[in-house]
Parts: structure tokens; C-alpha cells; sequence
């Protein structure tokens, strides 16, 4: 019996990949990481030192499309017997995992934030509002982790890296164009956010925001009357009906905290609100507050972090 | 072209969550439905902008009992020719996309329309699974959708930016913000709604594989700590010390 795990290694393995080779590790069968692409052997052997006792990968695949991931998805775990497949619960975890779940007839359980206990996967459910346990019931399972949910655990050896043959067959999807901004954090995998509403009065009020961002090492957000009036752009928007985040840290300023807002963040370790009105709903959920105007306070605290780092 | 947009019925955004009959079971007393935001907002609106650019016919399909024929007519009301109503409780995401597939796959329609997730389950399974059953290729998380003939340009959320693909009919896809703007529906549509065909049909046998077994609300925080407006060295302090986040 084995694990295979799905790993996107397009641009070097990102920390939601490790976190899938250490869930799958913790099911307690032997890993393999199945990839597509053109990564390094050298760059895939890594992946062993999480707990992959082997990588196998595809060449013949150069797109995400759903079809083909599918496709070799499907004939490793075929031809390696595995029943638990898991991916990371990104952006091809979402486009892949229902697709396998169908052919393989496997039950999915989608967004795991932890690994089965009595048979029962914790999810997020009601966009953070609660937490639901799911069972499957068929044989094949499976699970997508959410990120963040778990740290990486290193240390073991490097692993063997095979090629390996999937028939994917042809993409149905063409990539045209890909725009992805250079030196921005993701949001959805950054560890600290920085985020603002429409306390700030205006778009070109943001400068303060992405110093401080910029300053911890943080990714920028914003809440959902600042992304409909486009002072941000939509892919900042977390919230209910924007991108759901659970950092270690998110920095609120100038957002009152309006319950659709807190069930896009409200997986955060620990959550900062800044806020001028001290009857704001969002210290009710925050772990410090700050009562105070964000114009001062941001600034003060950026400079304070600055401070910090010069003392190490 | 045939549109078909798959719609959910979601508790109202602001509604407060409980459960009942020992955690097992979502307590829908005084619960507001809604249509999924995302399924109304960006799926539904989407597919009747291009239906008025091209003409053609939305159908809007939804997995439910009797009692969802309410959620029904609100979409119908934003404009949807006609409504099909499989009817079972949706069991699971694999149950509700092979009842839909089962549908689909005698139908022939262009595009398959679903929004992004459920606001109750966010499981994003069912356009995906839908796709894989029809075997047409799935664009996930699409925040642009436009057509030309039988091709389809998209832009989809990938991690950190956007990517624009370029897709042949027929085809799933999974609808995301940015695709369209909500629609009020007006007193005239409110009208229509109501003599528009809903069709009842009757489930396939498919067996789920999943299931909900109990539910959990978050635990409670403790009380948060204030912090001097003027000292925000003790905020990274406690940040650094207490909280060992940065």
C-alpha cells in the first residue's frame, strides 16, 4: 500500500507542497510524489528529506490542465496501488482532485486542515464559520490539505527520481498568457498578512500599508467594499466571497469586521485590529487591538518593526 | 448556445451557525436561504450576458427537495429560461455532480457553469467532478469568460496572479469574482419567474462517498489584549515574545 501525492514543482517546491509530502507521510504508508514538468531531479530528490520514499516524473506534461493531470494522476496510482492520492487544496488540487475522485470513484474530502482521526477528516466548513468531520466511505480516498494547516517536517534523506510515463493524452485548456506579479507575496501562502479597508479613505492612502507589508515580510489584502470600488485589486480581497487566508498573523487596519469579512480570516494564528471606533466588531475576534487612527499607528508600527529587525 | 448553470442553495451571508441533534446535523431553523453567491453572482449573471450577446438558452439545474423550489424562483427571477430540479436531498459533491452529469450528458449543452464553491461546504468539487463525468475539459476558478463561436477565452486565479486560456466547446467552468456584477431582479422577472418551467426529475441511483458525520463550532477567543496606540514597540514585542509570529 502506498500514498502518492501530487506536487506542483513549476516554480521550485513551494512550502504547500512540503506540507502534502508531511501529511502523507503522517497516513503511514510509503510515499510516492508523483509530479509533472521539467523540475531538476536534483530539486526532486529534496522532497525524500520530507518523507517521499520516491518521485516519479512526467515530462511529457508542460500545463496544468485539469485532463492530463488527471490522466497520469490516475496511472501512477494504477500502477503503484495506491488508495489515498493527496494534493495541496491550491489551485490544481481544486481543478484535479474532483476530476480523480470521479474516475478513481474515490471519495474526496476537500481543504483537510488535519489527518484522520477515528476515521473522520476535519474540514472548514460554512467559509470558516464551523468545523465539520468527514468519513469516507469507499476503499480509494482522496484528500486535499489546506495550506497552512501543517508544518513542514524536514530531515530525512534525499529520495530516487524516476521518469514516468502517464499517457496524458492532449490539454483541452491552452494557456495563452500567464501574468503573475514579480516579488509579490501570494496571498493565499503567505505566513503574515497586512490588510485594509475603507479606513483608509482612498487608494492612494496604500503606500503606508505596503511599506509595512514590506517591512515584515508580509502580503497585502484588503476587504470587499475596497475591492468593488477598485482602489485594490480583486485578488486582494479576503473574505467571504474573496480568498480565504489563514496566516500566522493578519494586521487589520481601518476594517470594522463584518462577519463576512471574519470568515475569510478568521483561521488566522493570530489576528492585529487596528481601528478607530473601539466598538468595532472586529476585536471581538482580534488578539490585540489597537484603538487608534491607522494613519499613526501603521506608520509607528512600521517603524517599530524596523527597529526590531536592526536589533535582530 | 446552451448555457447550463448549476446552482446551490446557501445560507443568507450574515446568518448566525448552529447545530443540532448532537453536532450531527446544520440547525436550518430561522436560516435564510439564498442562491450561492457565487452561483447567482458570477455563474448565473455571466451565462445570461452571454445568452443576450448570442442568443441561445440558460437552464439553471440545482439538487434538492421540494422546499428548494423558493431558491429556485429567485434565480429565476435574475432570468434563467427554465429550472430542472433533481429531485433528492444532494448527498454528497459526488452524488450532486453525477445526478447533474446524468442530466448534461443527454443534453448537449456548450457550457456548464458553476460558481467557485458553496459558502456552506466550500468543497469546490462539484464543476470538476461534473467535467470528468461528461469528459470535457474543466477551467477552475475563472474570473473572465468570454466566447467567440465555439472557442472560449478565460482568465483563472492560478497561484499569484492570473493566467488566460483559450478552451473549445463544450466545457465546465468553475465561476469566480470578477466574472460579473450581482443583478437586482426586477418586479417584472419576479413576475416571470413564476410561470417559467421547473422541471422535477427524478435522481439516478449513485451512491454517495462522502459523508458530513458531526460538526464542531470554532473555540472561542480569549479576550483581546489592548494595546497603547503610541507604544507599538510593545505590540512587535508582544508579537515577537508572546505570540512568536514574527
Amino acid at each position: 500500500m502506498s500514498t502518492l501525492v501530487y506536487i506542483n514543482s513549476n516554480n521550485g517546491l513551494a512550502k504547500n507542497t512540503l506540507e502534502a509530502i508531511t501529511y502523507a507521510k503522517k497516513l503511514g504508508e510509503e510515499v510516492i510524489a508523483i509530479t509533472t514538468g521539467s523540475a531538476d531531479d536534483s530539486v526532486l530528490a529534496t522532497l525524500g528529506q520530507y518523507g517521499a520514499n520516491k518521485v516519479l516524473i512526467d515530462r511529457t506534461v508542460n500545463t496544468d490542465d485539469s485532463q492530463q493531470i488527471t490522466n497520469v494522476v490516475a496511472a501512477a496510482a494504477e500502477s503503484m496501488g495506491s488508495n489515498s492520492v493527496v494534493f495541496s487544496h491550491d489551485f490544481i488540487g481544486k481543478s484535479v482532485g474532483p476530476r480523480l475522485s470521479v474516475r478513481l470513484k474515490a471519495g474526496l474530502v476537500p481543504g483537510a486542515t488535519d489527518i484522520p482521526r477515528n476515521g473522520k477528516i476535519r474540514v472548514n466548513v460554512f467559509s470558516g464559520k464551523a468545523m465539520g468531520f468527514v468519513s469516507i466511505k469507499s476503499a480509494r480516498k482522496v484528500i486535499s490539505l489546506l495550506p497552512n494547516s501543517l508544518q513542514p517536517e524536514g530531515g530525512g534523506e534525499n529520495c530516487p527520481v524516476e521518469e514516468f510515463n502517464g499517457n496524458a493524452g492532449i490539454a483541452g485548456v491552452k494557456v495563452l498568457d500567464s501574468k503573475v506579479p514579480e516579488g509579490e507575496i501570494p496571498l493565499p501562502e503567505a505566513e503574515l498578512v497586512v490588510s485594509a479597508g475603507r479606513g483608509l479613505k482612498g487608494p492612494e492612502n496604500w503606500g503606508m500599508v505596503e511599506e509595512l507589508a514590506k517591512e515584515l515580510g508580509a502580503a497585502t489584502a484588503c476587504s470587499r467594499p475596497v475591492a468593488d470600488i477598485g482602489w485594490r485589486p480583486h485578488h486582494e480581497h479576503v473574505g467571504q466571497t474573496g480568498v480565504a487566508i489563514r496566516p500566522n498573523l493578519y494586521i487589520a487596519a481601518g476594517i470594522s469586521g463584518a462577519i463576512q469579512h471574519l470568515a475569510g480570516v478568521n483561521g488566522s494564528k493570530v489576528i492585529v485590529v487596528v481601528n478607530t471606533d473601539p466598538e468595532a466588531p472586529f476585536f471581538k475576534a482580534a488578539d490585540y487591538g489597537v484603538v487608534g487612527d491607522a494613519f499613526e499607528v501603521i506608520p509607528r508600527l512600521t517603524e517599530a518593526v524596523k527597529k526590531f529587525k536592526a536589533n535582530g | 448556445m446552451k448555457l447550463l448553470v448549476c446552482i446551490s442553495k446557501s445560507p443568507d451571508t450574515t446568518s448566525k451557525i448552529t447545530f443540532k441533534e448532537d453536532n450531527t446535523k446544520f440547525d436550518e431553523n430561522g436560516v435564510q436561504f439564498i442562491v450561492n453567491p457565487y452561483d447567482e453572482w458570477y455563474a448565473l449573471v455571466r451565462a445570461l450576458e452571454l445568452k443576450e450577446a448570442n442568443n441561445g438558452s440558460v437552464t439553471i439545474i440545482t439538487v434538492g427537495t421540494a422546499v428548494d423550489d423558493a431558491v429556485i424562483r429567485k434565480a429565476l427571477a435574475i432570468g434563467a429560461d427554465e429550472a430542472v430540479r433533481i429531485n433528492s436531498e444532494p448527498h454528497d459533491a459526488y452524488f450532486t455532480a453525477m445526478q447533474i452529469a446524468d442530466y448534461a450528458k443527454t443534453n448537449d449543452f456548450d457550457i456548464v457553469l458553476t460558481g467557485k464553491e458553496t459558502i456552506n461546504y466550500n468543497g469546490s468539487q462539484v464543476g470538476g467532478m461534473i467535467a470528468e463525468a461528461l469528459g470535457t475539459p474543466f477551467v477552475s476558478l475563472a474570473s473572465k469568460l468570454d466566447v467567440n463561436g465555439s472557442t472560449a477565452t478565460l482568465e483563472t486565479e492560478i497561484v499569484g496572479g492570473v493566467e488566460v486560456v483559450e478552451v473549445n466547446t463544450p466545457f465546465v467552468v468553475s465561476c469566480a469574482k470578477g466574472m460579473a456584477e450581482q443583478r437586482i431582479p426586477n418586479m417584472r422577472g419576479i413576475m416571470a419567474a413564476r410561470t417559467k418551467p421547473l422541471n422535477v426529475i427524478e435522481p439516478s441511483a449513485i451512491e454517495a462517498l462522502t459523508s458530513f458525520e458531526s460538526y464542531e463550532l470554532p473555540p472561542s477567543k480569549s479576550a483581546c489584549k489592548m494595546i497603547n496606540p503610541e507604544n507599538m514597540e510593545e505590540l512587535v514585542d508582544l508579537l515577537h515574545n508572546e505570540a512568536k509570529v514574527i
